[in-house]
């Protein structure tokens, strides 16, 4: 029974590996050669840059890293620009977990896998993981995760050398690659109301707050975005309702 | 104060990236298991969590095409726009097909550059 049922994680987490060649995957691998670009140019040194990719993982938080250590930015000064950004992975992660976890799941298990979340993990898994059965989700999302940042980690190291012959064009059109995508993925796996709603005020005060408090603005649009969106769903809810 | 080019060894810049990289990201990645784990499915709760989720990850995406990094600051905000918009129209139009959007929207993006010179 019990070895019945690890094989069928095997076969399920084989399955998460395959996203490797989905839509989410290769868009995210063209904008690690943006950043591979954008590393090479602010000379940071080539074991670095691998390490980077794979003890961050998170994209945003690498090009603010970079962007900190192209600026001179002291380790606390550092330490506070990425932790402020990276608060999202919060929300992101607790509201993943939920659809991936059984009782049965060890909370040590979810800590480890939890590096491997990021927007596209997060964007690919919230668009599949209703068609997996719940006993193996943790499995496909095991196979997928370390899959991705892998491939991502042996790209970085491959394309390091040559990068820097990029096109400008080229190069710019990577960097807008990923915003785009994010856009229309989430937009498109986005299945409640509240979640749309989100989306419109987030879009709207992420570049309002940037001119007010920059340093917060990611953290403010989002919760009070959220929270609006939240809120103007239940009332659209009592309304339709009564 | 300690930077990045403080100590003059090969294993400093990567002490550096584990702190200030490794350690700002993933200690959310940590919390948000531990408040997932609380979280019921179909929740009110739960439903809070993935709009804040979402409203982040949208504010995100605005900055990133507003104040971008890298080769993209070159190009001119009104055609970053507008190939966003464009692309998001034709990716709603084509029925919610992302790749609809994306083509659409980097055709416009590096079009656009051409025209302008």
């Amino acid at each position: 029974m019990s070895t019945l049922s690890a094989k069928r994680d095997v076969h399920w987490f084989f399955k998460g590996a395959r996203g490797i060649t989905s839509l989410p995957a290769i868009i995210l691998m063209s904008a690690f050669v943006g950043f591979c670009g954008f590393a090479v140019e602010a000379g940071i040194p080539f074991g670095q840059t691998v390490f980077m990719t794979g003890m961050i993982w998170a994209l945003p938080a690498k090009v603010l890293l970079v962007g900190s250590i192209i600026a001179g930015a002291s380790l606390p000064a550092a330490f506070l620009t990425v932790a402020l950004s990276s608060i999202r992975l919060m929300p992101m992660v607790a509201a993943l977990i939920p659809e991936i976890r059984t009782e049965k799941t060890p909370t040590w298990l979810l800590l480890l896998l939890s590096h491997f979340i990021a927007i596209t993990a997060y964007v690919f898994t919230m668009e599949r993981i209703r068609d997996v059965p719940r006993e193996h989700r943790v499995a496909f999302f095991a196979g997928f995760g370390i899959t991705v940042t892998s491939a991502n980690i042996l790209l970085v190291a491959v394309i390091y050398s040559t990068v820097s012959n990029l096109p400008a064009m080229l190069a710019g059109a990577l960097f807008f690659l990923t915003p785009v995508y994010f856009l229309t993925s989430i937009w498109a796996s986005t299945r409640d109301r509240a979640g749309h709603i989100a989306m419109v005020f987030g879009l709207a005060l992420g570049p309002m707050f940037h001119q007010v408090a920059p340093e917060f603005d990611i953290l403010y649009a989002g919760v009070v975005g959220g929270t609006l969106a939240f809120f103007a769903d239940r009332v659209w809810k009592g309304r339709s309702s009564s | 104060m300690i930077g990045y080019a403080t100590f003059d060894t090969w294993w400093w810049p990567y002490v550096f990236i584990a702190i200030a990289g490794w350690l700002a990201t993933d200690m959310w990645r940590w919390i948000g298991v531990l408040v997932g784990n609380r979280l019921q499915q179909d929740s009110a709760a739960l439903t809070w969590v993935r709009a804040v989720a979402t409203a982040l990850l949208a504010a995100v995406i605005a900055k990133l095409i507003i104040y971008p990094t890298g080769e993209l600051a070159n190009v001119p905000l009104a055609l970053r726009i507008g190939a966003v918009t464009a692309g998001f129209a034709a990716f709603l139009m084509a029925g919610k097909r992302t790749w609809v959007g994306i083509v659409t929207a980097l055709a416009l993006l590096i079009g656009g550059q051409f025209l302008l010179g």
